[in-house]
């Protein structure tokens, strides 16, 4: 593999993931659309809204600091460059050796502090309230999601993803009942992490329940344009990091241009069920009281170490 | 690592979803809920046994799945939902236990259990040797769910997994006991659970409550 090769595919995932981020957002909600017995706004409705966005002028409020304005564009390189980071289309890119899984889930870690801080900046009452949620939120997945990285972790020897990713796709077909923890697991983070319906409602605005919303309701025009996309490409992300653990079969090695052509359409197929999946698991599902989040994140993490113990006792 | 026959992959693959439903089990609110995860704990039970009994011909361990499948998955869940529908605590919810805490607790148990049974297995010399400390885990999970439930019916059910449990460590350790000590243990656990069904009704009359909470009290209301 020459560095140019590497380079190019570098390049060429990290855009095509940025553009269809908002497809995989509109392709969840057709879904949960058609599911709901609507006919639903179409799979483009995320570029049309966002395009909106972008043309209209941004209001800020008059006590909003540099760190308000500067937080979109943290958030949006934040998420760019972890979906840089994971192996989407192919492995060994020049960019992956420069994090691990542990690295990853900090960057994920940075994003959140820094919408929370943007969320009180202004100090209205919904956007501390939300803030003060994802925070509890997130002290509450981060534990099991590292988790569930560690099972995959032991398994391949290795916490960089490419290797995980690698060890896993190349080899005989066994059944890692560690694996099976992990993969619930990260489910249920996955949820959490995105707002989706158990723990919040990405449906919902002005409503006490909200959590995400709550923290970035101050935003406006390309500012929330760019909140947005951030949030698209982080449920892109968890999807895709949950792709290369627990479904890494059909990946391209870099430089490999035939494979790509293959990689491509078994990441669309992959893609495609996993948003159908997403929202029919929002569908039969009812948004839980806040304090029940605990509960469910706190299952997630012993399911997660579960997994891990599995590990150590029945697969060494 | 070596990859394992499928059989050993699959008597793992039931290990783990045992002790998946005694973890479910422990957190489970709902009574009803609880009735039918004891039923399903049975049912892998009994798969976990036929596919020891296949791959190391051992016929008397089929029979030991046949009496599981009669008595813990359809006799015992049966007379149970017959119970709590007579006592009419069919929707009752548990209120007092704090799940997250039971979790972190129950996750202490089972690396306890996984480390007191790794060195004997380390000596057994079976297919499901690396399932006794799933086994040993199961155990002390079911005697967590006793000592932190407060209703009478929960604690019976609680009784019955550990014995589950206690079923799972023989078949692990040793293929399963003799056929003599399983009838009679059998035999006990039935006529415990209509022991305890007429108590049930005993508790309910006199404190009006299935809270064994009651119990504590010596004095004469």
């Amino acid at each position: 593999m020459s560095i140019t090769s590497g380079i190019v595919f570098q390049v060429l995932q990290s855009v095509l993931v940025v553009l269809i981020a908002p497809l995989m957002l509109g392709w969840v909600n057709q879904c949960r659309a058609w599911l709901q017995n609507r006919s639903g706004a179409g799979i483009w409705q995320p570029y049309q809204v966002l395009n909106k966005l972008f043309h209209k002028d941004a209001v800020l409020a008059h006590n909003a600091s540099s760190l308000f304005r500067a937080t979109p564009y943290i958030l949006f390189g934040c998420m760019w460059l972890a979906v840089g980071i994971v192996p989407v289309l192919a492995t060994s890119l020049p960019f992956a050796p420069a994090a691990d899984v542990i690295a990853l889930v900090g960057l994920f870690a940075l994003a959140r502090v820094f919408v929370s801080l943007a969320g009180m900046d202004i100090g209205t009452s919904f956007g501390t309230l939300g803030a003060r949620r994802e925070m509890m939120i997130g002290f509450l997945a981060e534990p099991a999601m590292l988790m569930t990285l560690f099972t995959a972790s032991l398994i391949s020897h290795s916490t960089s993803l490419v290797t995980i990713v690698e060890t896993l796709a190349h080899r005989e077909l066994v059944i890692y009942p560690s694996m099976a923890f992990a993969a619930v697991a990260f489910l249920m983070v996955l949820l959490a992490e995105n707002a989706r319906i158990p723990i919040d409602n990405p449906a919902t605005h002005l409503e006490l329940t909200m959590i995400h919303e709550a923290m970035i309701l101050e935003y406006s025009a390309r500012h929330l344009a760019l909140v947005e996309w951030a949030a698209s490409l982080k449920l892109t992300a968890y999807i895709t990091i949950g792709i290369a653990m627990f479904l890494p079969w059909g990946i391209a090695q870099a430089g490999d241009w035939a494979g790509l052509l293959i990689a491509l359409a078994v990441l669309a197929v992959k893609l495609a069920l996993a948003g159908a999946g997403l929202a029919l698991l929002e569908t039969i599902s009812a948004k839980m009281r806040i304090f029940r989040a605990p509960e469910f994140l706190g299952t997630a993490f012993m399911l997660a170490t579960l997994g891990m113990l599995i590990h150590f006792l029945l697969e060494i | 690592m070596p990859s394992l026959p499928l059989s050993s992959q699959l008597i793992n693959l039931f290990a783990a979803l045992l002790l998946l439903l005694a973890f479910a089990m422990l957190t489970q609110r709902r009574i009803l809920s609880l009735i039918n995860l004891f039923a399903l704990q049975g049912f892998v039970l009994v798969l976990s046994t036929g596919v020891v009994a296949y791959s190391t011909h051992q016929t008397h361990l089929y029979y030991s799945a046949l009496l599981t499948l009669i008595l813990k998955v359809l006799l015992l869940p049966w007379i149970l939902h017959r119970l709590i529908r007579a006592l009419n605590v069919r929707w009752d919810v548990e209120t007092l236990i704090d799940i997250p805490a039971t979790m972190l607790i129950g996750i202490v148990l089972v690396i306890f259990a996984f480390n007191l049974a790794t060195p004997i297995s380390q000596i057994a010399g079976t297919i499901t040797r690396s399932t006794l400390g799933i086994a040993t885990a199961s155990i002390l999970l079911a005697f967590l769910m006793m000592i932190t439930r407060r209703k009478a019916v929960s604690q019976v059910i609680g009784f019955l997994a550990m014995e589950n449990g206690l079923f799972f460590a023989a078949t692990s350790a040793t293929y399963g006991m003799p056929m003599v000590v399983e009838l009679g243990i059998a035999l006990d656990v039935l006529i415990g659970t209509f022991i305890f069904g007429v108590f049930f009704f005993h508790i309910r009359e006199t404190f009006e409550s299935l809270d064994i909470h009651h119990l504590e009290k010596l004095k004469e209301r």
